[in-house]
């Protein structure tokens, strides 16, 4: 989600340079473009590009989480996750309809997401091997997504603004959640602890790799940050997520698997380690270990659903037919 | 068959006393659907007591290329509003 929502993205744009002046004027008096508002196809491109793989990422990311709804370990824990998960895909179909404001159809953005040519969160093709990774989940890519959605309320295309502003207000249910049930098996027995510990040292690279390439390295970045699709650079926001991140191990008792993570006086936050850039694009391009899974499962929700689509519009047109004869 | 399923806009009460207001689309074969999808979809958490479901394609709106002949005009008709007035501060409160 969310900073990768930008991969892929085209913001060339071959508009007057008048155009483009007057419309980055509006940006900078922090004025909202609405869809039908004049825009530079650039920005509704790279729009619809990010906007779309934003929703495919919420909506496939209820699959790891779905996988242990009926293995949650109390009635507590499973209304819990159930919620989350079904919030999940309440904030796909918000992001979903803001970008068809932009004219882009679900079903064309859907057929974007089974062809692979659009992407979503790389976090995702990671597997959910015991319970103790739904609470890192919450806590660790739940938090990242806060980190990164934040900014997005003040996104200057309004309807992504305001879907933001919805799923804001929703997420914070879903880190605490998540957090509760780490500190649960932090303060269980010992190989409770042990399982959070394991989840955890899986989770940590994966999540603060959700935040997207070094700015040097982020090609799309710059233009999207004068469009103020962006408000803040990768590198940034990964920064604030790990000094939020660390000190809320430490209260558990728990290792963030770093040798190199050192508090840094001088700038007031912490130093990490090398990221391995080469396993973040190999999961990016489909090659998590989870990868063909999570397209197979979501094509296979589409194809085995089509027959109540057609059988509900079917059904519309009768009735309506019916309504017609009647009048 | 590849016909889409049709758009609907979604009007909220947030509670009595408010009027509905705009908070998003519904994609829903029929207005039964549209009405369930919608409660679904935004009202998990008590946003609200009614929802109105209108189908997009029967929205009537103004021309946004005419944005500027329909909403500049009032701009300069200060004297619609009170402050336009000067009233002696002796009078008191009007
Ligand atoms: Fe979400
Ligand atoms: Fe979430």
């Amino acid at each position: 989600m969310y900073s990768q929502g930008l991969i892929g993205a085209d913001g060339s744009t071959t508009e007057t340079q008048e155009f483009l002046d007057a419309f980055q004027k509006r940006i900078d008096a922090e004025e909202k473009i609405e869809p039908t508002d004049a825009m530079p196809e650039g920005y509704r491109r790279t729009l619809v590009r990010q906007i779309g793989q934003h929703a495919h990422s919420e909506i496939v990311g209820m699959l790891p989480e779905g996988n242990w709804i009926t293995r949650a370990p109390s009635l507590r824990r499973k209304a819990a996750l159930l919620a989350k998960v079904q919030d999940e895909g309440g904030h796909g179909l918000y992001l979903y309809s803001a970008a068809e404001t932009l004219g882009v159809s679900r079903e064309q953005m859907t057929e974007e997401l089974h062809s692979g040519k659009a992407k979503y969160s790389s976090i995702f093709n990671y597997p959910t091997l015991t319970w103790a990774d739904i609470g890192i989940i919450g806590w660790l890519v739940d938090g990242a997504a806060i980190m990164n959605q934040i900014p997005l309320c003040r996104c200057s295309f309004g309807p992504y603004a305001r879907a933001m502003i919805r799923v804001c207000k929703e997420e914070s249910f879903h880190q605490r959640q998540g957090y509760e049930i780490v500190m649960t098996l932090a303060q269980g027995t010992p190989e409770q602890k042990a399982m959070a510990q394991d989840a955890l040292n899986r989770w940590w690279w994966p999540s603060i790799m959700m935040f997207g390439p070094h700015d040097a390295d982020s090609q799309h970045s710059d233009q999207s940050m004068a469009w103020k699709i962006k408000r803040f650079s990768n590198d940034e926001l990964r920064q604030k997520f790990i000094d939020a991140t660390v000190p809320q191990a430490e209260y558990l008792g728990l290792t963030i698997p770093d040798p190199d993570l050192k508090w840094n006086e001088e700038k007031q936050g912490y130093d990490h380690g090398r990221i391995d850039w080469d396993e973040f694009w190999r999961v990016v391009k489909g090659h998590g270990p989870m990868a063909r899974d999570r397209i197979k499962d979501r094509k296979a929700a589409w194809d085995n659903g089509a027959w109540v689509r057609e059988a509900a519009l079917a059904h519309a047109e009768k009735r309506r037919t019916r309504k017609m004869a009647a009048e | 068959m590849t016909q889409t399923t049709p758009l609907w806009e979604v009007f909220i009460r947030p509670r009595n006393g408010l009027s509905h207001k705009h908070v998003g689309s519904i994609h829903a074969a029929d207005e039964v659907m549209a009405v369930q999808a919608a409660r679904d979809v935004y009202t998990r958490r008590g946003e609200g007591t009614s929802i109105w479901v209108v189908r997009s394609a029967d929205i009537v709106a103004s021309d946004p290329d005419q944005a500027g002949e329909n909403f500049e005009p009032t701009a300069d008709k200060i004297y619609r509003h009170p402050t336009f007035y000067e009233i002696p501060e002796e009078v008191g409160h009007m």
